[in-house]
């Protein structure tokens, strides 16, 4: 079990118990945090579970592949330390990392 | 005093619903009542990778049964909504208990649309299959043995990709499909034309135009070793250990138009997914709704509709108002392909490539005018993400740039 931390746009933190192997779009999904949408179930098919992984974590969570960094490209809201939650995997070496959400994952 | 909200079905719009009340604060009863075994889990996967063996059930499983426990969700599964009592607001369960509510959604989705040929109960058929539940694939698995000659009834999404998984697994596959083309319903001849040629470089054989006349049996009458078709005007008889049908989906709207609801392809919601009764709501597969893309009614089979009508419900029980603005979009993968579609390309006047099909990486954009109404996207993500908001904005595009490579698409629009 590795703890994430997501906070929404607004502020608002959620702190979750994510188990290890799982990605961290499905650790928001089962504890219901909410603005992260997923609506294709973790394929990387829709950028709609799309976090940024705080600067301090950045190094700790293997980069893009290629399928990942195309969809984020044109997804809304992008920034340089922008992912998509389905594509990063819970290790014990991520506990303790803190995610932020985009103000949206469907539009402007 | 406490809310109760029921929720007839199980699957994705259902669970979504639930699950969305308590992230918005909901704090009623909330009860989902599922007749599966199973807590609402992802269909899209069962036709691919749960159906090749790379996903395990639980990880179907939307959330896993805990979660709805933790946030007060009553999941009664294995149980069955037999009736509405519309007059005292009470559902009446498989098991004779009546559950009372405030606000009831129905969710029931759909079931596999049935093959009816002349003098065959083709339900009786014990190597006759079709795919729509875990329990589907769990009883077609130990007949997807390498070797057999799988025929598969329907060119739409999921016979294709029962195909893909098929071939790959070392089936003999023969796909056989009523239109000249495959996918004719939903995308243009180039992407069929393509579809097709990647099929039948695995090895899928194709029957079209195939106007399917009924099966052969064996002695038994128990199996099919036969599916006897008319091929413009050949007829043939196509050899089968195992026989597949994905003709389409039919709403489950019997419990709805019992209880006295409007049904018109599917249970008739107004945008904000209530029927005239207003305590119940219908959602998902199962409901046909005012569209703000179509500007016309439409029932969609896609988990993004299943999600986005589930909030629309959410938003109108806890007494907002937020219609679905949404654009349909749908997702399917066949061997290393990734096709992403968005829009509804019915209407079309020209259709607009980008790429190079023989690259397995090109896009089809369907315009009428100078609009884009869809767009079939294959192995180009970045182009998926631009096509939804061109279609999503309506924005007027200068078709001839659209087919320049050169000029990135976010740069198309006139």
């Amino acid at each position: 079990m590795s703890k994430i931390k997501f906070i929404e746009a607004s502020g608002a933190e959620h702190v979750v118990e994510a188990k290890d192997g799982q990605s961290v779009m499905q650790a928001a999904m089962d504890n219901l945090v909410p603005g992260i949408v997923a609506e294709c179930g973790g394929f990387a098919n829709c950028a709609t579970c799309h976090v940024y992984v705080d600067e301090a974590w950045g190094a700790k969570v293997p980069p893009p592949e290629p399928n990942e960094k195309d969809m984020i490209d044109c997804a809304f809201h992008v920034q340089p330390n922008s992912r998509l939650s389905c594509q990063i995997t819970v290790t014990p070496a991520l506990d303790g990392m803190v995610v932020r959400l985009p103000i949206s994952q469907t539009g402007e | 005093m406490r809310e109760n909200v029921v929720i007839v079905g199980a699957g994705q719009a259902g669970g979504e619903l639930a699950t969305g009340l308590r992230q918005r604060g909901f704090s009623g009863s909330i009860t989902l009542v599922g007749d599966e075994d199973h807590p609402p889990y992802q269909r899209p996967p069962l036709s691919k990778g749960f159906l090749m063996g790379k996903i395990p059930q639980e990880g179907l499983y939307l959330k896993p049964h805990e979660t709805y426990g933790r946030f007060d969700i009553t999941l009664r599964l294995r149980t069955r909504v037999e009736s509405i009592d519309r007059a005292s607001k009470h559902a009446v369960l498989s098991d004779g208990s009546r559950l009372p509510y405030d606000k009831l959604a129905l969710a029931t989705g759909g079931h596999a649309r049935r093959l009816s040929l002349p003098g065959i109960d083709v339900g009786r058929l014990e190597n006759v299959f079709s795919l729509r539940s875990i329990a589907d694939v769990e009883s077609l698995r130990g007949a997807f043995v390498p070797g057999r000659r799988l025929v598969i009834i329907g060119g739409g999404y999921v016979g294709l990709e029962i195909a893909a998984v098929a071939a790959q697994l070392g089936l003999n596959v023969t796909l056989l499909e009523a239109a000249p083309r495959l996918l004719a319903r939903v995308t243009g001849p180039e992407v069929s034309a393509f579809i097709e040629g990647v099929h039948r470089s695995h090895g899928v054989q194709f029957r079209l135009s195939a106007e399917v006349r009924g099966f052969s049996l064996d002695a038994s009458q128990r199996q099919a070793v036969g599916v006897d078709i008319s091929c413009q005007g050949v007829q043939e008889r196509i050899d089968a250990d195992l026989v597949l049908v994905g003709i389409g989906l039919v709403p489950n709207t019997g419990l709805a138009s019992a209880a006295g609801l409007a049904v018109d392809n599917g249970i008739v919601v107004d945008e904000f997914a209530c029927t005239a009764d207003p305590s119940i709501l219908a959602i998902g597969d199962c409901a046909n709704q005012p569209s703000a893309y179509t500007g016309g009614r439409i029932r969609l089979e896609s988990v993004p509709n299943a999600i986005e009508h589930a909030r629309v419900a959410a938003s109108t029980i806890l007494g907002q108002r937020e219609p679905s603005t949404a654009t349909p979009w749908f997702w399917s993968e066949q061997y290393d392909l990734k096709l992403q579609m968005v829009g509804l390309s019915s209407g079309y006047e020209r259709c607009i490539t980008r790429g190079d099909p023989s690259s397995k990486a090109f896009s089809a954009f369907y315009l009428k005018g100078s609009r884009i109404l869809a767009a079939d996207v294959i192995g180009r993500p970045a182009d998926f993400m631009a096509a939804k908001r061109l279609v999503t904005g309506r924005t007027p595009v200068e078709p001839e740039r659209l087919a320049d490579e050169g000029i990135p698409l976010a740069k198309v629009a006139a």
